[in-house]
């Protein structure tokens, strides 16, 4: 049994660690909070220069070629540091969609930029509430042009391409099309996290070009999800376990009553259940990091229990830190208003908690035919 | 990463597996056995063959495995059904204790018949007046020439009725405070003056006991430690409980699934309704997070380091939610879900059952509180609690009976 990261693995995450406590201390989200800029850029560009944008990158394509556990451990550590910086769109979602359903020319277009942070790139699927579905797409492909409203983009105001799933009448009903956002009409939206930026985008008869086979666009994009769900999951894990040790060091030295209120039962019950999902939750993403890296044929079991565990844990961690954290946590002043921003958004922008259950279950059923 | 074992594991579990295929007793070998005779039976076979305890020491009856040997011994036995649980205590929390604390000639005598199966062991901690709050017990022992006499009661104790022998923390020192007056022994349970009194459990069952002790009389040979360490000796006994008690309850996520595939809400199947599956779904990844957690600690076994902390959260996790998914199957019957009657119950109420044993599995073995102490002094460093009988005589400490 090697359940576990290598000593290497383990030493990239001391360094990442390092790296963010320098470079992204919590000044520097507080500044993207409070100010106009939509990301860190100087941080960007650092994390760019580090090589964590090219971590999965093919070497042909000017990344570094390593494994997504390599990139579960910088995920967990830019969760942890509560990053300002577009590294999910961009990494998780938009380089992995080019490496799934890219062809070769679009590859060698964008690999190389998406690997030294020049480029930025996103994925647009959501244009309202509610779950979005084939059926209920009103963006539609017709001819390599895009007609409609892609809302809430992440990074969509920053990105210098998206993959938008847009409706059309082929196969499953999806297609993936690059867009380039040069000449699209976008609009900087307003989040419950301003430290990540959003943007709606405004699709008129755009040029774009198809990313894979129209008709698998929704396949593509359930694959990408399931992979994006373990990167996300171990921002979550990581975000939580900050959450925790922020409410314990607070605890430890806040005093009531004459002693420090991380004596009372009431405190330590508190942060010892928050302690139980986030090892819960870690566990979960081992799982994922595993399915993910060897792209088992468990990975959407494995990613929906990571995610739905991840969820559960960073929400749980950020609201229980405010509450021992008192009225001090509830002014803007404090950061923990940070957690508890970034644990809904990103519980909320590959899918919700319940929509990932409603997946986890599927995969069960999937892997046991129900007995007629 | 990976999930592999290394060659020396695999072949040990392929060593296990096929002794335990040869060997595992049959359905009609065990048939007509009652629980005890049957446990009895599967014991002494795996002693014989040397497979008995495998972690102990061979002089002790075991085959000197290591610990990650024993992880691979358990999971390759679990897949067999095989009978166990009555020697739980007596290997899993006793034996650890007379292997560290009782002298040489206490252990050749007395670990091999525990490894066998021969003698079965109970443990005597807890009392009407010490349960969470274990060092303020009251049963008494003086000294009397070489012997002690024992007067005073024990409850909770897991199968007293049929144990030969079993280990005891008594007071023997009310003046000084309640952690040093401490005394641990191990008795004959058949020794005169031990009275057992079965309790009958809210699920129905007794698998719980009294015990009295009326001038119940011990060698001082079979004390160990000094008198006055008892409780440094109960550290190690307890230490090792976490290891021997389980979770479970024979509800699993994977019987409540079935049975919200066969159950209907809104004319169709339960599985296919969204509150349904949002509950199945926390209760998935919380049996899948203690696994992959059990692989954790078992990889750093496996890598010869001793596992964190993480596993201590098993019994905590595992006991309630065996509670809430048994009370969660009974809603999806409806109207029939109180019905215990095996004729008519689904799964012969199976799911009734577990929900009545449930609350026991949220007490034994250190209840949810004193877990979440556990986990929040000794993994994230916080605070004791505050003790009011802290540097006071036991007998000036101030009880609910005063």
């Amino acid at each position: 049994m090697n359940f576990e990261f290598s000593d290497e693995q383990n030493l990239l995450r001391d360094q990442a660690q390092a790296f963010l406590r320098d470079n992204c201390p919590p000044s520097a989200v507080r500044t993207i909070l409070d100010g106009d800029a939509p990301y860190d850029a100087d941080l960007w560009q650092k994390v760019a220069e580090m090589g964590w944008t090219a971590t999965v990158i093919p070497e042909r394509f000017g990344g570094l070629g390593l494994s997504y556990l390599e990139l579960c451990v910088i995920a967990e550590e830019l969760g942890r540091a509560v990053a300002p910086i577009p590294f999910s769109s961009s990494v998780y979602l938009a380089t992995e969609a080019l490496l799934a359903a890219g062809s070769d020319a679009q590859k060698e277009r964008w690999l190389p930029k998406l690997a030294t942070g020049e480029a930025i790139g996103t994925f647009a699927l959501g244009e309202r509430a509610g779950q979005p579905r084939p059926d209920t797409l009103a963006t539609r492909a017709a001819n390599g042009r895009l007609t409609g409203s892609k809302m809430p983009v992440a990074d969509g105001d920053v990105a210098d391409f998206a993959v938008v799933v847009a409706a059309c009448d082929d196969g499953d009903g999806a297609a993936l099309h690059l867009v380039e956002t040069g000449g699209v009409e976008r609009n900087a939206l307003a989040t419950l996290d301003p430290t990540r930026s959003h943007a709606r985008l405004e699709l008129a008869d755009t040029e774009a070009e198809p990313l894979g086979a129209a008709g698998e666009g929704w396949q593509h994009t359930q694959r990408l999800l399931d992979r994006a769900a373990v990167l996300f999951a171990w921002e979550q894990v990581g975000g939580a376990q900050a959450a925790l040790e922020m409410a314990r060091e607070y605890a430890m030295g806040r005093y009531a009553f004459g002693r420090p209120i991380a004596g009372y039962q009431a405190i330590k019950h508190k942060l010892a259940n928050v302690y139980v999902k986030n090892t819960l939750a870690r566990s979960n993403c081992y799982y994922g990091a595993w399915a993910l890296s060897t792209d088992a044929a468990e990975l959407p079991l494995a990613a929906a229990t990571a995610r739905v565990s991840a969820c559960q844990a960073y929400y749980f961690a950020s609201k229980e830190n405010i509450q021992t954290h008192g009225g001090m946590g509830f002014t803007w002043e404090f950061d923990c208003q940070f957690h508890y921003r970034r644990a809904k958004l990103l519980s909320v922008n590959i899918g919700s908690e319940a929509t990932w259950q409603d997946r986890l279950i599927a995969a069960v059923e999937a892997a046991e035919p129900a007995v007629a | 990463m990976d999930f592999n074992d290394t060659p020396e594991e695999a072949a040990f579990r392929e060593e296990a597996r096929a002794w335990l295929e040869a060997n595992a007793p049959s359905r009609e070998e065990l048939s007509g056995l009652d629980e005890i005779a049957a446990s009895k039976l599967w014991q002494k076979r795996k002693y014989d063959a040397g497979w008995a305890c495998i972690r102990w020491p061979e002089e002790y009856g075991g085959r000197g495995a290591t610990a990650i040997q024993q992880v691979i011994w358990n999971q390759e036995e679990s897949k067999f059904s095989v009978p166990g649980g009555v020697f739980g205590i007596g290997q899993g929390m006793a034996a650890p204790t007379m292997m560290a604390w009782a002298r040489e000639e206490h252990k050749r005598k007395h670990l091999p018949p525990l490894a066998s199966g021969e003698h079965i062991w109970c443990q005597l901690f807890s009392e009407p007046a010490g349960g969470s709050d274990l060092a303020a017990l009251r049963t008494r022992a003086e000294k009397d020439g070489d012997e002690w006499v024992i007067n005073g009661q024990k409850i909770w104790t897991s199968g007293a009725h049929y144990s030969d022998y079993g280990i005891l923390v008594v007071r023997t020192d009310p003046t000084v405070p309640k952690h040093k007056g401490l005394s641990y022994f191990f008795l004959d349970m058949k020794s005169p003056g031990v009275d057992i009194r079965p309790i009958k459990q809210i699920s129905g069952g007794a698998n719980f006991n009294e015990v009295y002790f009326n001038d119940v009389r011990i060698p001082d040979d079979q004390r160990l430690g000094e008198v006055g360490q008892g409780w440094q000796v109960a550290i190690t006994t307890l230490m090792n409980e976490r290891f021997a008690i389980g979770g479970g309850g024979g509800v699993g996520f994977k019987q409540v699934f079935d049975l919200a595939r066969r159950l209907e809400v809104d004319g169709e199947p339960a599985i296919r309704d969204r509150n349904v599956r949002s509950k199945l779904a926390t209760w998935y990844a919380q049996e899948a997070g203690l696994r992959f957690t059990g692989y954790r600690s078992m990889s750093a076994l496996s890598r010869g380091d001793i596992p964190g902390p993480e596993n201590s959260i098993g019994k905590l996790v595992g006991a309630s939610k065996t509670q809430d998914m048994t009370s969660f199957a009974m809603d999806l019957m409806e109207l029939s879900g109180a019905v215990t009657d095996p004729e008519y119950a689904e799964r012969h109420g199976l799911f009734q059952n577990a929900y009545m044993g449930s609350p026991g599995g949220r007490i034994a073995g250190g209840s949810d509180e004193i877990m979440l102490n556990i986990l929040a002094e000794r993994v994230l460093g916080m605070p004791q609690d505050v003790r009011l009988d802290k540097g006071i005589p036991f007998n000036e400490v101030p009880t609910g009976a005063n």
